[in-house]
């Protein structure tokens, strides 16, 4: 009972259920009632997490709205939710476009409509626990848990080459996450018993998966260990992200899923990489975390000049989004390790920003494609002059995904640029560039959908969104103005989260800014340290 | 006097009972179905006798001539073992019924083979040990020559027993000379000895070839020649059955053995162990990659989770012998389930054997193909089925004693082998079947019963693996550990 009140394990496990009525109660041909089902559940459950945005007390506990209880005793592994600012963002952004990803699919999806609403709202449950746990064995379950629904997601339901992207996606996130399970075994018994081969003494205290606890025990582990914990997890995370150069999953998984795929992948699940290096890289092995910043920040850059240079020769729309989705999470990289306030708060932000605008960007390229079967950019042009409402939203969540002033993108960046400027002038310039190639290829791409004389017939006769694809979009865009416009109950809902972050990663930064930061944030009182 | 009958009573039930199958059997037309019923029976039976005579036996107290023991880690595998022989039978019901061949040799010899398997893992004694094992593999070389009629069946038993009978030979040579070296079979004196003094050369080459010869058992690398002829030969319920009833009995006495009686001179033996789980489960995994035959393919996976199980016993103590225990378990209700969905397909009409033949199937038998997944999922070791809390234990315990290496060893070739499995999952769910009209719904109700048991299984102990983890820790609490 106590189990069904918490908020978070309803907010978790509703999409489950939904899932399981789709399953059991509703047979293959009835179409309109699996729509029904899934789209009350992937709303209500929009609904009943709104309420973690001003339930959650910024200043209050580190996590909040926890629930603990038993599960594994025998490992110390115990069923522990909890969140703090970052999470609550993250979850609110996954239950938003989870019901945005159900409710754009009903003309894109026609065939085998019952697997396809059950395997989206389990993917639903698997990212959400993600978000939530905070015993690693958890984290690591519905971390797994969710590469067998994106597997089918990309697989039945994806374009010409879908076997290939599903099967590369799986094996890519699988060899990645299995490295990373045994950094987590490595982290879970230095805390107790040291290990043997590497000859180091163990801290001694009972072994334990526990998030909370390890972030006060682990990082006392010595350097070396760190290291290799940190590659662990790194692997793992970084195939994820994508970071460069382990991106080459992504454009392949994206062009095939389905546009709904897209919309969760580049959403939500890319995010998943970011958020598992913010939640357990950073604040559980903070040394390793210092020696790695430049490597780590070479890569973004890498990542970031790389994406846009590679996305300015594309062809096909969406592997064009895809690639500026390695660019963008370039910026979340660079600003994370930056390991100041600004950095991490523009990178947090960032995640939010990437998953509205590339989650907008997908679902505009999936209704072209619904209409013509073909994502070529050569196959458009004037499309302004029979779509105007599509061009017009199509130009709006440009704008944000270049990071136009007004809009999200903008507060996003100009946060990581600062955090990184405050680093190295020429991290942040070297970034800047990013930027630019950022509004080339974006602008680039519309002009050649939008403008010009209309060069194919079939796109005489294509009609402009209906209310229900508008419907997908506008709230995407109304958050986008509000991020752009008036992020500060964004940032504040963050920014205590941030500052024990930075306190455990480098608390050298908060005692001598190496720049009088305007606002630099109020140091937390000691002992509020992760836990 | 009376005690040696109490310990020995449920095995004791358990070969009469075979017989009285077996004479049942000898009748003309006897169903499959009554003889089975009797067979289920006599396995719930020896269950019943088997709890009531542990209460009364102090797991300490040794019986005939101290050969015998029925502690905890005896119970727990017989109880293994019990589970795996019902589960098989279960699963043959219905094949028996399709297949002309005689149910009460076919049935009677699966029993014998579970009283050998329950008088090894009760073994304290090499002696008893090679007896029990000796009864095993005998009824299970006849059981994998069962169909007379079919050729590959024929191979499948010449192979295995000259197979196996070499390797018999090679386990009594090791026997011997471990024998000359320290005077007795009696694993506690055995201990004793090597303990009080470094082991002699004749001690080291006896432990060796008694690791061959287990590890043959097992199906180990470079032992393992064997296994993916006698599995695609065999019947497929004799293939689901050897596949994790002899396994998990073999792996009883390997850690009895090793883990056990052995451990004081762990250091002539592990590096041993060691090579072998690391090349099991490397080429088990990548010989599999190229199998288009499911049975096969099940072979090597078999293969490959024999090198996993291994993984713990290099990684010893309480923690890795656990670690084993609790695989073994999720490990025969993961196999079992994967066999059966391939004896499901042969009675619908699916041949059930070539990869290709998947292909469809969700759409035919959506909760056939479900429960599949499930069991590929567990083999691959992918939350939250019970194959991955079967890994977690297993690497935890490896990660804990310092073989860090061995382990990411191990999750790279689990990450390898998910490679396989989803072949078999892309037929069923992401290619579309030629127009197969699905076969009449041939009576496999039987068959699937065991397997929606298994199903459940690999669910229930993925999600709460706790009670499990704790029945595999007080089996190990009885150890004849030094």
């Amino acid at each position: 009972m106590e189990f069904l009140l918490n908020p978070l394990n309803q907010i978790c496990y509703l999409p489950l259920v939904g899932a399981l009525i789709i399953i059991f109660a509703l047979k293959r041909e009835q179409t309109r009632a699996i729509q029904a089902v899934a789209t009350v559940t992937a709303g209500l459950d929009f609904v009943i997490s709104l309420p973690l945005w001003w339930r959650y007390v910024p200043e209050g506990a580190p996590f909040q709205f926890v629930f603990k209880t038993s599960w594994i005793p025998s490992i110390g592994s115990s069923y522990h939710f909890g969140v703090d600012g970052i999470s609550v963002l993250l979850i609110l952004l996954t239950t938003l476009l989870g019901f945005i990803a159900v409710y754009s699919s009903f003309t894109a999806i026609t065939h085998r409509n019952k697997e396809y609403y059950a395997f989206l709202l389990l993917l639903q449950t698997g990212m959400l626990g993600v978000f939530m746990s905070l015993d690693l064995v958890l984290f690591y379950v519905f971390w797994e848990v969710m590469l067998v629904p994106m597997y089918f997601l990309i697989g039945v339901w994806g374009g010409p080459r879908k076997l290939y992207a599903a099967i590369k996606f799986f094996m890519y996130t699988l060899v990645g996450s299995v490295l990373m399970l045994v950094g987590i075994l490595a982290l879970y018994f230095y805390n107790s018993t040291g290990l043997a081969t590497i000859g180091l003494p163990g801290l001694g205290n009972p072994a334990t998966f526990d998030v909370t606890v390890l972030f006060k025990v682990a990082p006392q582990i010595p350097g070396s260990l760190q290291m290799w914990i940190f590659l662990a997890f790194f692997v793992g995370f970084a195939i994820k992200v994508p970071m460069f150069p382990f991106h080459t999953w992504l454009p392949d998984a994206h062009v095939e899923a389905p546009t709904a795929g897209s919309v969760i992948l580049a959403g939500v699940l890319l995010k998943m990489g970011t958020y598992g290096f913010i939640r357990f890289s950073l604040p559980l092995l903070p040394d390793a975390t210092r020696k790695a910043v430049p490597w780590m920040v070479g890569l973004a850059l890498v990542g970031i000049v790389y994406g846009g240079l590679v996305a300015m020769a594309q062809k096909d729309m969406k592997k064009l989004v895809a690639y500026s989705s390695v660019s963008h999470l370039g910026f979340v990289m660079l600003g994370m390790f930056a390991l100041n306030p600004s950095g991490l708060s523009g990178s947090v932000l960032q995640m939010i920003n990437h998953g509205l605008s590339t989650g907008g960007l997908f679902l505009l390229v999936g209704i072209v494609y619904e209409r013509r079967h073909t994502r070529m950019i050569a196959d458009y042009g004037g499309l302004a002059k029979v779509m105007p409402v599509y061009a017009m939203l199509f130009m709006i969540i440009t704008m944000a995904s270049i990071g136009l002033p007004t809009l999200n993108g903008f507060v996003g960046e100009l946060l990581i640029l600062i955090g990184a400027f405050n680093r190295s002038a020429a991290w942040a310039t070297l970034a800047a560039t990013g930027i630019v190639l950022g509004a080339a290829y974006m602008l680039w791409l519309y002009q050649r959908v939008f403008f010009g004389e209309i060069t194919h017939e079939e796109n005489k006769t294509l009609a402009d969104v209906s209310t229900r694809e508008a419907w997908t979009l506008i709230p995407l865009i109304v958050l986008c103005f509000w991020i752009g416009l008036y992020p500060k109950p964004f940032l504040r809902i963050i920014e205590p989260s941030i500052g024990r972050l930075v306190q455990v990663v480098d608390p050298g930064y908060l005692q001598h800014p190496p720049l009088p930061a305007p606002q630099a944030p109020a140091a937390e009182p000691q002992g509020h340290t992760g836990g | 006097m009376v005690g040696d009958i109490l310990a020995v009573l449920p095995e004791t039930v358990l070969a009469l009972l075979g017989m009285v199958v077996l004479l049942a059997g000898l009748g003309k037309g006897r169903s499959p179905l009554t003889l089975g019923a009797l067979t289920i029976g006599s396995f719930l039976l020896t269950g019943v006798t088997l709890s009531w005579v542990a209460g009364g036996i102090a797991p300490d107290d040794r019986f005939m001539l101290g050969m015998f023991a029925v502690d905890r880690f005896a119970i727990f595998f017989k109880v293994v073992v019990l589970l795996s022989s019902s589960l098989a039978v279960v699963l043959s019901l219905d094949y028996l019924k399709r297949h002309d061949y005689r149910p009460g040799e076919y049935l009677s010899l699966l029993m014998f083979a579970t009283v050998g398997m329950m008088t090894m893992v009760s073994g304290v004694n090499l002696a008893a040990i090679y007896v029990g094992l000796e009864l095993m593999a005998l009824s299970t070389y006849v059981l994998a020559g069962y169909f007379r009629r079919e050729v590959r069946s024929h191979e499948a038993a010449a192979k295995y027993f000259v197979l196996g009978a070499l390797s018999s030979g090679i386990l009594l040579y090791g026997l011997s000379l471990l024998y000359g070296a320290t005077g007795s079979l009696d694993l506690a004196t055995i201990s004793g000895k090597l303990a009080a003094d470094k082991p002699s050369v004749a001690a080291v080459a006896g432990m060796a070839l008694l690791a061959c010869g287990f590890l043959f058992k097992v199906a180990a690398v470079p032992f393992h020649m064997w296994t993916p002829d006698v599995y695609e030969g065999a019947p497929t319920p004799i293939t689901a059955f050897m596949s994790v009833g002899p396994k998990a009995a073999a792996f009883a006495i390997l850690l009895r053995v090793f883990a056990g009686a052995l451990a004081p001179a762990e250091a002539s033996w592990r590096p041993l162990i060691w090579g072998a789980a690391a090349l099991t489960m490397v080429w088990g995994n990548l010989a599999a990659l190229t199998q288009d035959n499911v049975k096969r393919m099940l072979a090597y996976s078999s293969i490959a989770h024999a090198g996993y199980a291994l993984v713990g016993l290099v990684a010893g103590g309480a923690a890795g012998v656990q670690s084993v225990l609790l695989y073994m378990l999720i490990y025969t209700v993961t196999n079992l389930g994967a066999f059966g969905f391939v004896i499901l397909l042969e009675s619908r009409g699916y041949a059930g054997e070539t990869v290709t033949d998947y292909a469809g199937l969700a759409r035919k038998h959506p909760l056939a193909a479900f429960g599949m997944l499930l069991f590929l999922l567990s083999l691959g070791g992918i939350p939250p089925t019970a194959g991955f809390m079967g890994k977690l234990y297993l690497f935890a315990a490896a990660v804990r004693a310092g073989y860090v290496w061995l382990v990411v060893i191990a999750v790279l070739m689990s990450a390898v082998s998910m490679f396989y499995y989803l072949r078999i999952v892309l037929q069923m769910y992401l290619r579309d079947g030629e127009e197969v009209v699905p076969a009449p719904l041939v009576a496999s109700a039987w068959t699937e019963r065991a397997i929606w048991v298994c199903a459940l299984a690999v669910l229930v102990i993925g999600l709460f693996p706790g009670p499990f983890a704790a029945a595999a820790q007080a089996g190990l609490g009885i150890m004849p550990l030094p």
